[in-house]
């Protein structure tokens, strides 16, 4: 690979970098300018979050059992089975819970994004709201960014307690009292993880909201251009999350 | 070259990807002079609509609302100046979310300055004059070809344009469709409304607008009323209104 070509992929991947970065930053200003499309919102919070209730439940459920049974087999051998609860409510509440849900939406959720706003631009849909007079960043980008800011840290929360309930279930299978696997749960935590696990879902949603509506806008071609930007925007995302939680996970660790 | 009242691009460059779409290209569309670009598929003729709506940044050169400039400026500077006009675009461009009714009624129902009452009553009146007013609950998905461009159009004229752009308006319909869209577009002229179309359609073309701009190989090659391309010596024109055995795969 030639210098050539090193250049013309790095001033791609900056001017790419520059492009999400503006678009991120001309929709938080117009959070706070009218006109506000509160139906925009509603539909969009109905359809981005109300209705990933279900994968974030199944989620929580499985992922709670599974932690708590291999939490049971490795606390066995020093009888301390009590504190399954504990850790299974630590490792859910900072980490997993906020990760797993915010992965969950942004497969589900970010590909419909960008799907969505995709298909409105090789439609041509987009081109005609310009011409209209609307700003599409107003009407486009803000309720699908409102809508995932909100729903992502409830959904991280139903996530959480859901994971609690799947780990009692497979506890009380192994025959651990429910008053010690509650009582376990202070016992690993502090009311600073709490906030920490609602905070990451904020960024989160940030990240899987700006993701799917910058590579929707950027859609090009017809159907294959939509399929290939909405599979881009899933793994965007997902990456996106990953790194981004190691940062939080530092920042919060350090100003504990 | 500009007027108050004229819209168009002066010494306009616009590529893609190192392609030129566009070189030095000169375009000017006055107040009441109806006008139609032609050109083999690819030549631009699409673009120049995008550039003169400011969809489309050009690499060089100027756009010009009237007196205003728009190259360099942000969109919310010329968006009321760009309310002049509308275009059809080549598939309807409807949004799919709404209903026949609210797609017609977007632009009103966005500046908010007509009741409810009255954007319906404007509504009613543009689907009657496009002649789908039965269609107004029904979402683009259940409308024909014909008609999602009839509602397209219902659209363009409910904010009372003066100049309406049509990117290719009879590709795709049937005989009946084609005329029922030609006639539209002469009865939008005869209420005062400038029409600048681009199509491959001659008949259309020539039953709906008054000069004509050929393109070529991204640049102005012709510019004439009818009868002026009829008569023109410029091969291009020539084969594109006489296609011979030796167009083809040119």
């Amino acid at each position: 690979m030639n210098i050539a070509v090193i250049d013309k992929i790095l001033i791609r991947f900056f001017s790419e970098l520059q492009n999400y970065f503006a678009l991120a930053g001309q929709t938080l200003i117009r959070l706070f300018i009218r006109p506000f499309y509160y139906r925009e919102f509603a539909i969009q919070f109905d359809k981005l979050g109300f209705s990933s209730l279900f994968i974030c439940v199944l989620t929580g459920l499985f992922t709670g059992m599974v932690m708590a049974l291999q939490a049971l087999i490795q606390l066995k051998p020093f009888a301390a089975t009590s504190y399954v609860g504990g850790m299974v409510a630590a490792t859910m509440v900072k980490e997993l819970g906020p990760v797993l849900a915010s992965m969950m939406v942004a497969g589900r959720v970010g590909s419909a994004i960008t799907a969505e706003l995709g298909t409105m631009v090789v439609t041509e849909q987009v081109d005609a709201m310009r011409v209209e007079g609307t700003d599409i960043i107003k009407r486009l980008v803000v309720p699908r960014l409102l809508a995932l800011l909100l729903a992502l840290p409830l959904l991280t929360v139903v996530t959480d307690a859901i994971s609690l309930v799947g780990g009692y279930i497979m506890s009380a299978g192994y025959g651990i009292n429910p008053t010690m696997y509650i009582k376990g749960i202070p016992q690993f935590m502090v009311f600073q993880d709490l906030i920490e696990g609602v905070t990451k879902p904020l960024f989160f949603a940030l990240i899987v909201a700006m993701t799917g509506c910058y590579v929707g806008l950027n859609t090009k071609g017809g159907a294959e251009g939509v399929g290939a930007s909405a599979k881009q925007a899933v793994v965007l995302s997902s990456v996106m999350i990953l790194v981004t939680d190691f940062f939080l996970s530092k920042i919060f660790v350090a100003f504990r | 070259m500009t007027g108050s009242d004229s819209i168009g691009m002066e010494k306009l460059c616009y590529s893609i990807n190192n392609r030129a779409i566009l070189k030095d290209f000169d375009f000017l569309l006055e107040r009441g002079v109806n006008r139609t670009i032609l050109g083999v598929s690819g030549a631009g003729k699409t673009t120049i609509l995008k550039l003169l709506l400011g969809l489309l940044k050009p690499q060089s050169g100027r756009v010009f609302f009237g007196d205003l400039c728009i190259t360099g400026l942000r969109e919310s500077q010329y968006r009321e100046q760009r309310k002049r006009i509308a275009i059809v675009f080549q598939g309807g461009a409807l949004f799919d979310s709404m209903t026949v009714g609210e797609n017609v009624g977007y632009r009103l129902f966005e500046e908010g300055k007509l009741t409810q009452g009255e954007i319906e009553k404007v509504i009613c009146e543009k689907l009657s004059f496009v002649g789908v007013e039965r269609a107004i609950n029904l979402y683009p998905s259940e409308l024909s070809g014909g008609m999602k461009k009839r509602v397209a159009i219902a659209r363009a004229l409910a904010a009372n344009p003066d100049y309406i752009f049509f990117d290719e308006p009879t590709t795709g319909l049937d005989p009946i469709g084609v005329y029922n869209i030609c006639n539209l577009i002469q009865r939008l002229q005869a209420e005062g409304k400038t029409t600048l179309m681009v199509t491959h359609d001659l008949p259309t073309a020539f039953a709906t607008s008054e000069r004509f701009t050929f393109l070529h190989q991204a640049r102005l090659i012709f510019e004439g009323n009818e009868q002026e391309m009829r008569n023109s010596d410029i091969p291009e024109v020539r084969e594109f209104l006489h296609p011979t055995e030796q167009s083809l795969f040119v």
